[in-house]
This record gives C-alpha cells, structure tokens and sequence, in this order.
C-alpha cells in the first residue's frame, strides 16, 4: 500500500482521533478494492485516493457532528485551561498542532497536504477541487495565522 | 549571512510562493543546523512537519473480507443443515420406537384377554355346577 500513510495523516488531520482515522484508511481502501478496475484508468492514483478520503472524513464529521465530534472539541477546549497552557508552552510541537487544530478544515487540510505531504500546488488543487490560486492563498493565510499564533505563545513563554 | 536567504524564504514561504525544494531548504535549516535566535519560533513549526511526517498506521489493512463473509455464512447453513437434519432423524427414530412400543403393549392386552376369556370359560362351568347343586339340594321356599 504505497501510500497508505499519507490518507491516514489526511484523514487524522481532519477527523482528530486515531482510531476514526484508523477507521477511515480501511474504509477507504476497501472502496478502492471495489473499485479497482475502474480505477486503473485514472492518470493519479494518489490524488484520487485522497480527495475520496477528504469526501469519507467530511462525510464522518457530517454524521458525527451531533454526538462524538463535541466530545472531541471540548478536548481540545480543556487544553485551553491555565495549568494545561503552561505544560504545554514547553511542548513546542504540541503547539503548532493545536494551532492546525484550530484552522478551518480548507486551511487545515491544504497545510497538511503541502507542509507535511510535501504535495505540489497543482496536485493539492486537483484533491480538493479548488483553484491553484485559492490554494496558495488559503496557504498563505493559514501559515501566516499559525506564525502570528507562534510568535505570540513564544513572547508569552519569556515573560 | 545564511540567516538572510532564509529570511527572504521565508517571507515567499509566508505568502506561498516558495517551490517545494525551496521548502526542503528551510525544513533542513530549521531541523539541523543552529538557528538564530530571533527565527526560532520558526524552529517549532517545522519540527512539528517533519515530525507529522513520520506518524505511520501502523493496522493491517483488511480487504477481503466480503469473501470471508461468504464463507462464514456457508459454514453457518452447514451446521443448520446438520442441526436440522439430526433432529429430523431422531424425530423418525422416536416415532418407530413408539410404534414398536405400541405393538408391545397390544401383544400383551392380547394375551391379557385371551386369559381373561379362558377364566370367563370357566366361570361358565362354574354356573352349571351351581345349577346341578340347585336340583340337588331342595331351595327353601321363600
């Protein structure tokens, strides 16, 4: 499965627990099983694999929304609490991904498909059925969100 | 020197105008070489890509379980097939034990009447011995 990882990142990104993006990857693959005759023909495997796992977990977060996804949000709520804050301050990484957590599912998943799956601007605009130039802007302004948000914990953590 | 092109890749890389090998400069900068100190929330960024990067899943993938579910079925109708099958026969065999028992039972009444009628025989006999007894002996007047 060549790029097995790369949907279950995809599918983490946007649906938050593991185990539904566990979930999600199996899910997906066994659609492409189904479908593997008719997908030989397409030109990118990948590309199409990963628009079909962002079509799955919209899907899921659609259904989910009413019971299991508040659950998951008020998670992330209670890292927000003071004492949570300041264990986390030192956890650097731990940052930068609750400030992805907190983009817009667009911005999210463009960040995740270009800074972490190192995708190129074409590709991602053929996953998610948008514009080259409606990438790099949503890219532009999600980077420059998460380096503002950066920039403000860091002068909070001298002082 | 070196922090000046990075800060230049960084501004493009701010408004999405960097090429991905101009992106791999800057994740290299950031990830192993020392950086100066006033791009060091920069450091945190990409150290968290480059960590995302390696997260696996790490579950086998199933995919052919809609075969496997045929089979199972196929295994369930087995055994209903014999469960019902065994039921039915030894459904079959309590009926012929009945019968067999039920033929049993009529011999033996058979043999009860047949005694029964021999002792009635008797009996007969018994009432003509009563009779002669009756002419013999004088019955009181009543």
């Amino acid at each position: 499965m060549p790029f097995k990882d790369k949907v279950f990142r995809f599918s983490k990104r946007l649906l938050v627990s593991t185990e539904e993006a566990e979930d999600a990857t199996q899910e997906l693959y066994l659609k492409l099983w189904r479908n593997r005759e008719k997908i030989s023909s397409y030109k990118n495997v990948e590309a199409f694999a990963m628009t079909m796992t962002k079509n799955y977990c919209f899907d899921r977060l659609k259904s989910k929304q009413a019971s299991n996804l508040s659950l998951v949000h008020s998670n992330y709520r209670e890292n927000g609490t003071s004492l949570d804050k300041k264990t986390n301050l030192n956890d650097s990484v731990s940052i930068v991904h609750q400030l992805i957590a907190k983009l817009p599912e667009q911005q999210r998943m463009i960040i995740q498909l270009r800074d972490v799956e190192q995708y190129e601007y074409e590709e991602i605009g053929k996953m998610l059925d948008i514009k080259q130039t409606a990438v790099r802007v949503a890219l532009s302004r999600a980077r420059k969100i998460i380096r503002e948000q950066l920039i403000k914990q860091h002068n909070y953590g001298i002082n | 020197m070196e922090s000046i092109k990075i800060e230049q890749l960084i501004e493009k890389y701010l408004d999405a105008e960097t090429t991905l090998q101009e992106e791999a400069v800057l994740q290299d900068y950031f990830v192993n070489s020392k950086v100066a100190p006033h791009l060091e929330e920069y450091q945190a960024l990409f150290g968290y890509f480059a960590e995302s990067r390696n997260e696996r899943y790490t579950k086998t993938i199933q995919l052919k379980t809609k075969k496997t579910n045929w089979k199972w079925f196929s295994v369930a109708a087995s055994v209903a097939i014999l469960f019902s099958v065994y039921t039915g026969y030894n459904n079959i065999q309590e009926r012929a034990e009945a019968e067999i028992a039920f033929e049993q039972t009529q011999k033996a009444f058979q043999l009860l009447s047949k005694n029964m009628n021999k002792g009635t025989a008797a009996i007969g006999y018994l009432g003509e011995y009563q009779t002669t007894t009756n002419k013999i002996f004088k019955q009181p007047v009543k």
